[in-house]
């Protein structure tokens, strides 16, 4: 290597002359287009912008040079590097994507193979219909109350005002535990859960109840002995029929859609006098099937209504019979069945279907409804 | 109660374009449940006409009798008629319907030949014209009729009318009668009502068939009155048969036939006795224990004390308001008539129905409250129809006991309606709907209101405002938007059920709701111990099926039913859950069942005290859930063989329950029907039992036709609650590096990997490292060779992490040589290569 010496003719550098450059920069290009493939152009980047490649070495020269020449004969080796390491980069970089595509294609899998491996699982639709309906006065505020299945006599009639050898028990076919004097029986409705937030929560209350139901019926497509009702319970000051009829809109809106009417039907309940039946406006037909000349409707069957639930103010009686002044308060009730309300919403034909356990049933309906 | 509008147009003044249709409507509106609309005869197309039969030739030869009839249907040449019925008669009237005709069901009636003859047309049977299930053979119109050939019979026999069908709410027995619908439509459509028993009889000095009542409280009415002389061969007239056939009450004879229609007309039930099987004088009191009485329905019945009877000197005749007896029944020979119109007490009659279970015309009615006032306007109606219709002589007198009845009044603000519904009706409107319904109304702002004697179910302020609300129209109260209130949400329990099952589904489980009615065999088919307190469950009285008289005290039958059954219909690689109660009777600490629950007054609210005795008699009633699984767990397919399902994806299933609730289970080796007693995991927190989890027991597999090789866990949901309500605390989260340490540990094969394990934190805890230690992981188990006979190998990692600072080599390996230690000191651990 040559040392820094004034009196040193540049020209005489062959390596820094400019047609040496040139051609050592060509060189390097054509190596660079002609490496096809990663592992070439490894070797290239080494033989032409490695520590010994012509230019790295023509580089040192500069040093050595005058002062006058370093600038230009720098300005000439350096652009034939950038040159040089920018096609090394793009070179690169187009190898680098031949390689993937080529990889990538030998890698690719058959993404229809099914991948069955796991069973699935579900939630009974019953249980996500019912916390659904339930959610939906929870989201009013209301709270969630629940009471045993076998239940004292006291609570599932009594109390709600069925006296006893009234008719209106004859209404709901019993179980009883045995003995006839045990005054236990399997809950007919989810009434004594009424009676049972009323006793133990304070006033106001507004409560929602979910649960099991039993009545002598035997099973068949519409009927049986073990099923669901869902209930509401509001009892605070001043509350009317108004209120009633507000909240069951703001159920029918949350279940089933915005704009639908209810309407109320006069009726019989020994736990809420006024009683109700309400039925609300088809959600799917909105009624037109029961104009002249409308298409039919299955889930109405035609008639525009579908029948909801059971309805009403509280009676005062059952306000006395747990402790609270029916002078000062006044409450609503309201109440349905939740497998009805899965077999028309969602087209359940025949009870069985709910009660077998069969898991195409249940599959159906996933984790939520 | 079924009401033809022709009888209803009797009583209101309906315009005649209002159908049966706009009545049912309005009707349903007002709070009459009209359940189906009959349109009698709207199928039927005549000429349909009366005929007489003017000869008869009976034709042989074919399989049955058929007759080949002469008819004089009013023409001069008498129509020829085949007739396959024996039952009538040459002069006798019958119904035939003419070529161009046709029947119920488009049965058209053209001229044919058949069995040889020409047939014009048909003689119709009952049934054949939609009039009734008539029994075999065709209609012969009985000569009171005074039916002539050629008259329109479909007139003559009221066969066009429409019929509603009403189901009675218990609240409106007025409404089981023509009387209380008629009245209930004249307010509908606000035109006149004529009541039926508007004039009562004028007052008789004189007694009628002498009788006593023992128990007022039992009869709070007692009228008889006599008729003699009733031509026993005297027909019902038609109208009233062709009615009591709409109302779907058969015509037997006109006393029989007589008190059911004023029964269907005014509500009154009413019992006719033939005069001269009475023996003395009447006397209605209660039953003595152990009297015996035969009802007309042929059943021999024993009595119960509470029973009202009406008794004479023989003994019980009728038990009262629910049945008669057969040996003072009407026969077709009796002409000396009794009729009772009585009024008794309607919790007795709805017990003595309900104890024979026997329900009655006559029981419906007195159950729901019949009118103390119509007793005499009904029997003297009786009589006044046998005297017209049979000929009979109306003796004068009559029996008249009446209890006095403390007059019902409710005082009512006179807007308390108003704030029933949410709405103004106004003073005026309260007033005029209450007088629609009966009751006589006087106050300004405060209305003293005394409801009509038909209306025992107006007791309260709340009965009347429902009476204006629903006059007024429930379509015309309005909807108030929902008040926001303060709610809590969910509680920790509810919470924890919805994740339970939400995890349970993510798993691969489906979720079923069996029935809890289970059978006295299952605890054999479970292999329970015969002192297992699983036996010990409730019984219904009444179950639906004798085989399953029992409440679940578990959850698995139900599950293993439900497995089954898809195994049955071909998915043999399931998983099922289900989250519900099961019913643990209490007993007392000698072994008793607990006494039943106070049946508490209804007057006022319960002290805690009788609260606590109503909870005392309830058995307990925990939240459970259970899971089975069967076949394979992972399925096999192109990604190679699948693995069966077994007794770890049971307990694996524990722990993800248990997840949901933020705690660990400790398994632990238990011997637990009806588990396999080798593979039966007992689940724990702490010193609290949570439940079984494993592989079945073999036997129990067998006796519920499970596939082989069937899990099962069961965990006590309400057990895990404690532990849902808690806050979690958050981990501090340390980024510096991880140091791992793995042994491997020869121990017995006896020596479960969870003391292994135990051991090994043990003497991490022991070293003083317990905060270094991240985790233990069982990453190998082997059995071999290299272990040595009866023994092996478990190997582990151990994670060591600290929060402050990269832990030296010396720490890491001090804390695992001490785990090491423990185990080795625990257990017998050897370290393998050590």
């Amino acid at each position: 290597m040559s040392a820094p010496n004034k009196s040193y003719d540049p020209v005489e550098v062959t390596a820094l002359h400019p047609d040496e450059v040139a051609r050592v920069r060509a060189d390097a290009l054509a190596a660079i287009d002609a490496a096809s493939s990663l592992e070439e152009l490894k070797q290239v980047r080494l033989a032409h912008a490695g520590d010994r490649s012509p230019l790295a070495l023509a580089n040192r020269e500069i040093g050595a040079l005058p002062p006058h020449a370093k600038a230009d004969a720098g300005k000439r080796v350096g652009g034939a590097r950038r040159d040089v390491s920018e096609a090394l980069k793009r070179r690169q970089a187009e190898l680098e994507d031949e390689r993937d595509q080529r990889v990538l294609v030998e890698e690719a899998v058959d993404v229809t193979l099914p991948w069955d491996r796991a069973t699935r699982g579900a939630r009974h639709p019953l249980t996500t219909i019912a916390e659904r309906m339930t959610d939906v006065f929870v989201s009013m505020g209301f709270e969630i109350v629940e009471g045993p299945e076998v239940e004292a006599e006291w609570f599932n009639f009594d109390a709600l005002n069925f006296p006893p050898a009234h008719p209106a028990r004859e209404m709901q076919d019993t179980f009883f535990v045995e003995s006839e004097e045990s005054g236990l029986v399997l809950r007919t409705h989810t009434s004594p859960v009424q009676i049972r937030a009323l006793l133990g929560r304070e006033l106001p209350v507004y409560v929602v109840c979910a649960g099991k139901t039993f009545r002598t019926d035997e099973l068949d497509a519409t009927h049986s002995p073990v099923f669901h009702q869902m209930e509401g319970l509001v009892v605070d000051e001043g509350i009317t029929m108004a209120d009633l009829r507000g909240a069951i809109g703001a159920f029918v809106t949350g279940m089933f859609g915005e704009g639908l009417r209810t309407r109320f039907r006069p009726y019989y309940f020994p736990f809420t006098e006024p009683s109700a039946e309400v039925d609300m406006e088809c959600f799917v037909c909105r009624g037109a099937s029961a104009e002249p000349g409308g298409e039919p409707c299955r889930t109405c069957r035609s008639e525009g209504w579908i029948e909801l639930g059971g309805c009403g103010m509280v009676n005062p009686r059952v306000l006395v019979a747990c402790g609270v002044d029916p002078e000062r308060y006044s409450g609503w009730a309201f109440g349905l069945g939740v497998e009805r309300t899965l077999m028309f919403r969602h087209g359940v034909e025949d009870m069985h279907d709910m009660v077998e356990g069969d898991v195409r049933f249940t599959r159906a309906f996933g984790m939520e409804i | 109660m079924r009401v033809p509008i022709s009888w209803l147009r009797e009583y209101v003044e309906l315009p005649p374009e209002v159908t049966a249709r706009d009545v049912a409507r309005e009707l349903i509106a007002a709070g009459l449940e009209v359940e189906t609309i009959d349109e009698l005869g709207a199928d039927l197309t005549g000429p349909i006409v009366v005929g007489r039969v003017l000869a008869i030739e009976e034709l042989t030869g074919f399989k049955k009798p058929i007759r080949h009839c002469q008819v004089d249907v009013g023409n001069p040449e008498p129509q020829s008629i085949v007739c396959g019925a024996t039952n009538f008669a040459e002069g006798d009237l019958v119904v035939v319907i003419l070529p161009g005709g046709e029947l119920p069901g488009g049965f058209k009636i053209g001229a044919r030949k058949t069995y040889g003859r020409m047939s014009e047309g048909m003689i119709c049977s009952e049934r054949e014209l939609g009039l009734g299930d008539g029994h075999e053979g065709i209609l012969v119109l009985p000569p009171a009729y005074g039916a002539e050939p050629g008259q329109d019979a479909v007139e003559l026999l009221q066969m066009r009318d429409d019929v509603l069908d009403i189901a009675i709410t218990p609240d409106r027995g007025y409404t089981a009668s023509i009387r209380g619908v008629a009245r209930e439509t004249a307010t509908a459509f606000s035109v006149p009502f004529r009541d039926p028993a508007a004039e009562p009889p004028p007052v008789q000095a004189e007694d009628s068939y002498p009788a006593s009542v023992a128990d007022p409280a039992a009869c709070a009415r007692y009228v008889l009155r006599e008729v003699q002389g009733l031509d026993p061969a005297a027909a019902s007239p038609i109208w009233m048969t062709r009615r009591l056939q709409k109302c779907g009450v058969r015509s037997i004879s006109l006393a029989v036939d007589v008190t059911n229609y004023l029964m269907l007309e005014l509500g009154q039930p009413l019992h006719a006795w033939d005069r001269g099987k009475l023996q003395g004088p009447i006397v209605v009191r209660r039953a003595e224990s152990g009297e015996r009485m035969e009802t007309l329905d042929h059943v021999e019945r024993s009595l119960d004390p509470e029973d009202i009877l009406i008794t004479d000197e023989s003994g019980p005749v009728n038990i009262a308001g629910v049945m008669g007896g057969l040996t003072t029944e009407v026969d077709e020979k009796s002409t000396d008539i009794v009729i009772e119109a009585a009024h008794f007490s309607a919790e007795s009659i709805a017990r003595t129905a309900r104890r024979h279970k026997l329900h009655s015309d006559s029981s419906y009615r007195f159950e729901r409250g019949v009118d103390p006032e119509l007793q005499r306007k009904a029997a003297d109606a009786a009589v006044r129809l046998l005297a017209e219709l049979g000929g009979a002589r109306i003796l004068p007198g009559e029996t008249n006991l009446r209890a006095p009845v403390e007059p019902v009044t409710i005082t009512i603000r006179a807007d308390h309606p108003d704030k029933v519904a949410g709405m103004t009706y106004g003073r005026d409107t309260v007033v005029r709907r209450l007088r629609d319904v009966g009751c006589e109304v006087s106050g300004d702002d405060v209305l003293t209101v005394t409801p009509p004697s038909w209306r025992p179910d107006l007791r309260d302020p709340n009965d009347l405002a429902e009476e204006v609300i629903r006059l007024e129209g429930y379509e015309n109260i309005p909807a108030r938007a929902p008040r926001s209130v303060a709610g809590r949400g969910l509680t920790p329990g509810q919470r924890l059920r919805r994740r339970a099952g939400r995890a349970l589904a993510a798993a691969g489980y489906a979720e079923v709701l069996a029935y809890p009615f289970v059978s006295e065999s299952d605890g054999d088919a479970l292999q329970l111990p015969a002192d297992d307190p699983r036996r010990r469950a409730l019984r219904l009285a009444n179950p639906l099926t004798g085989d399953e008289p029992l409440l679940r005290t578990t959850l698995l039958p139900g599950l293993f039913r439900a497995l089954a059954r898809n195994v049955g219909r071909g998915f043999g690689d399931v998983a099922l859950f289900e989250i519900g109660l099961v019913y643990r009777p209490k007993f007392t600490s000698s072994g008793e069942a607990v006494p039943p629950p106070p049946r508490l007054p209804v007057d006022r609210g319960p002290t805690a005290e009788e609260l606590a005795a109503i909870e005392a008699a309830l058995p307990d009633q925990p939240v459970r859930v259970g899971a089975v699984l069967a076949g394979e767990h992972d399925l096999p397919g192109w990604w190679g063989a699948g693995r069966p399902a077994n007794w770890a994806d049971a307990i694996e299933a524990a722990r993800i329950v248990a997840g949901e609730a933020g705690v660990e289970l400790e398994v632990a080796a238990d011997q637990h029907a009806p588990w396999h007693p080798g593979r039966c995991a007992a689940l724990r927190v702490g010193d609290v039992l949570i439940g079984h989890a494993g592989e079945l027991h073999p036997r129990v597999i067998k006796a519920f036709d499970l596939p082989p090789r069937t899990c099962a866990v069961e965990l006590e949901l309400t057990r895990l609650e404690p532990w849902a309500a808690r806050v979690v605390p958050a981990p501090a989260i340390t980024t510096y590096p991880v140091a791992t340490q793995d042994v491997a540990l020869i121990v017995p094969e006896s020596v479960p990997a969870a003391e292994v394990e135990a051991a090994l934190r043990a003497g991490v805890d022991r070293h003083g490292a317990a905060d270094l230690l991240e985790s233990i992981r069982l990453f190998d188990l082997y059995t071999g060779e290299q272990a040595g006979e009866g023994n092996k190998s478990l190997a582990y990692t151990l994670r060591f992490r600290a929060a402050d600072r990269t832990l030296t080599v010396e720490e890491t390996t001090g804390a695992r040589d001490a785990a090491v230690a423990e185990a080795a000191d625990r257990v017998g651990a050897v370290l393998r290569g050590g």
